[in-house]
């Protein structure tokens, strides 16, 4: 071994590599593929038709998420034929090649980016894929996770490997206390409007500093969700006493004496001191304040304080242009105060903020009060599992009674793909990841918030500076934060 | 996956950044098993309205560029999800060629399985295309891999990077996975020992 110091990407990245052919890109190994009804299909088909198998069915494990209903009736009798399809055909494949699957009605079924770490089967230093851009999740375990296209599915499939390029790396460091109502959304989103949605293009971002080191997993995990939205090829957090708490006791992770080895093993994937990077910024955790997203990338967030900016501020013609654009499609005028925009929709849930403590967080805002009459709001937890320790610790009577939908586990309304769906024109404040136009549905305008602001902007009927939020506290309570 | 070598087509101006793979190809296009079909899908909501007419003013409908096989576009195209099937939608449709400042990491990687040559150009070169496509009526472009050269007939004149091997691959139009197997000794020899850390199992 060099000692040279190291990035933990680098020593994750080096564990892996097969092999180095001269003039071509590294062959690296792939520990763990997650596998979902939508971008799986034809990589299967590719491996019938080449006459190929599943090297190692072992290493992959799937769920269904994207199209799948959220209510129990629609889950029961699916009308969508070309949806039920593709699940039929993500059973079949399964079946054929020996891999395991949570199908609808199993105990484990959820969102592919919870369920994998849920179930232990994410670990640190691990190489991780998924047709899904939103791998970068599995990061906040140290772990090697990216988002790869269908015939990188099939290739990892049949070879378990991915022929690689090195990419960059890029450390941000959040440093200092964050202010309360302040969160891990906030955090990611702050540093997206900062850098750009092409701002880490290239890159694998090591999140650092002190205000990550005091994340839970879960907002560890929706800060390394959104790294994609800032171009990242992937987002890492180093693993620490938290991520092995988090980890002991689960499924899949190791126990007894394997477990001592593993947290040895584990514990050495930190940066060492004087490791170069090849981009730093550092950001002053304190002044970040709650953010909501006001056009049509994830990059164009503001402060909840802030006005709707004015398109002429922008740098380059293109850029003014797109800013115009974003503006008429999401029915805002500059100079209007954020807090005065109304919503007519709230959707809690998604990969990036469906978690357990996402379900506490909103449910302590909403907790006594009511959801204004012009909202419709609705909470999806992002698992089964999710939803019943919601459940036991009585969230989804909180939500209830304030007027929330409490729904079946899925991808839901972030990308619309089943039947939660905006109407056009419909304003929705949403945790999930993505504003693009026509996200939620064709002309649907959605507001990326943090689950705190969303419950809140739900009760309001339009944004409120949770920092000022009143939670109504219980004389006795029956929610453990 | 067909071989590329040299290009001479009509060019398509796009003239929007950050265009994300959502609107390539939307989502209710992505619950079919099929690989191929894409093409009528391609930039939907931009080139229908909700009631399925065209939509004149969007570039796709316009038919002055129509079998354009070059699309140029703003910095950052095809960001957000890792779906394949914007790469479909694209070659289905034509394109064997887009030109812009900058791509997203996975549309690189996934345009590149498909035969779609990327070709990076500087913002400012963007612009002249972009520019020139819009107003001179049949503008035509050349691009060679070969060369990694962009030329129109009027003297402008750009080079782009590729990966050595990524246009080795183009160039002779290659499976990957095949290119990989080459290596299946090494790949037993490093399995066989990886699986004895116990601490990256996945079960
Ligand atoms: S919740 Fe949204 S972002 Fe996450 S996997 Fe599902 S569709 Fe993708």
């Amino acid at each position: 071994m060099s000692s040279e110091p190291k990035t933990l990407f680098e020593k994750v990245w080096e564990q892996h590599v097969v092999v180095e052919p001269k003039g071509e890109p590294t062959v690296l190994y792939i520990d763990l593929q997650l596998l979902h009804e939508v971008t799986s299909p034809q990589a299967f088909e590719g491996l019938r038709l080449a006459g190929r198998k599943v090297r190692r069915p072992d290493r992959s494990v799937a769920t269904v998420d994207h199209n799948i209903p959220t209510t129990l009736e629609g889950r029961l009798h699916i009308v969508d034929q070309i949806a039920a399809k593709q699940m039929t055909a993500l059973r079949k494949n399964c079946a054929d090649f020996g891999i395991e699957l949570f199908d609808v009605n199993s105990p484990d079924q959820g969102v592919v980016h919870v369920v994998g770490p849920e179930l232990g089967f994410t670990k640190p230093g691990m190489t991780i894929v998924c047709g899904d851009s939103h791998t970068s999740t599995h990061g906040a375990f140290g772990a090697l996770a990216f988002g790869i296209g269908t015939s990188e599915v099939e290739h990892v499939l049949a070879t378990q490997t991915l022929p690689q390029s090195t990419p960059k790396t890029f450390r941000i460091s959040v440093e200092g206390e964050l202010q309360h109502g302040v969160t891990a959304k906030d955090i990611i989103l702050a540093i997206i409007g900062k850098i750009g949605t092409d701002g880490a293009t290239g890159c694998v971002i090591e999140y650092a500093g002190s205000a990550i080191r005091s994340l839970s997993m879960e907002g560890r995990m929706t800060v390394c969700n959104m790294s994609i939205e800032a171009g990242a090829r992937a987002g890492m957090i180093a693993p620490d006493a938290t991520t092995f708490a988090y980890l002991k006791g689960r499924r899949h992770s190791p126990k007894g004496a394997e477990w001592e080895q593993a947290v040895a093993e584990w514990s050495k994937l930190t940066t060492d001191p004087g490791a170069k990077f090849d981009r730093e910024l550092v950001i002053d955790g304190s002044t970040l304040e709650p953010y909501v997203s006001w056009g049509t990338s994830p990059g164009m967030v503001a402060p909840i304080t802030a006005k709707v900016p004015d398109p002429a501020a922008a740098a380059t013609e293109i850029e003014r242009n797109g800013f115009k654009r974003a503006l008429e499609y999401m029915g805002l005028k500059a100079g209007t105060p954020l807090e005065e925009v109304s919503i007519d929709r709230v959707f809690i849930g998604s990969c990036t903020n469906g978690r357990i403590e996402d379900m506490r967080a909103a449910a302590r805002v909403a907790r006594g009060y009511k959801v204004s009459t012009h909202v419709n709001a609705m909470v999806v937890p992002g698992s089964h599992a999710v939803k019943e320790q919601a459940e036991a610790e009585g969230l989804d009577r909180i939500f209830r009674e304030a007027g929330f939908e409490w729904r079946e586990p899925g991808c839901s309304m972030c990308l619309a793909m089943n039947p939660d769906v905006l109407a056009p024109g419909e304003r929705c404040a949403s945790t999930s990841n993505r504003n693009f136009e026509g996200r939620q549905g064709r002309d649907s305008r959605t507001h990326l918030v943090s689950p705190e602001m969303a419950a809140a902007a739900a009760i309001a009927g339009h944004f409120v500076d949770i920092r000022t939020w009143k939670v109504n506290e219980l004389a006795t309570p029956e929610v453990k934060a | 996956m067909e071989k590329f070598t040299t290009l001479t087509s009509l060019a398509m101006p796009l003239d929007r950044a950050n265009v994300d793979t959502d609107q390539i190809i939307p989502k209710q296009f992505l619950k079919r098993v099929e690989r191929t079909g894409y093409g009528d899908f391609l930039f939907f909501d931009w080139r229908q309205t909700p009631e399925g007419k065209p939509v004149a003013a969007f570039v796709l409908n316009d038919p002055r560029y129509k079998g354009a096989q070059i699309l140029v576009a703003g910095k950052n195209f095809a960001c957000g999800s890792s779906r394949e099937h914007a790469a479909w939608a694209l070659s289905d449709f034509g394109f064997r060629v887009v030109i812009a400042p900058t791509f997203a990491d996975i549309f690189f990687s996934n345009a590149g399985k498909n035969g779609i040559v990327l070709a990076r150009l500087s913002e400012a070169q963007v612009a002249t295309l972009l520019n020139n496509a819009q107003t001179i009526p049949g503008y035509k472009l050349t691009v060679s891999l070969e060369e990694q050269t962009v030329i129109d007939s009027r003297g402008f004149k750009a080079s782009f990077e590729v990966d050595p091997f990524r246009k080795y691959c183009l160039l002779e139009g290659l499976d990957d996975i095949g290119l990989t197997l080459r290596h299946a000794a090494e790949l037993d020899a490093f399995e066989a020992k990886h699986d004895e850390a116990g601490w990256l199992r996945a079960k």
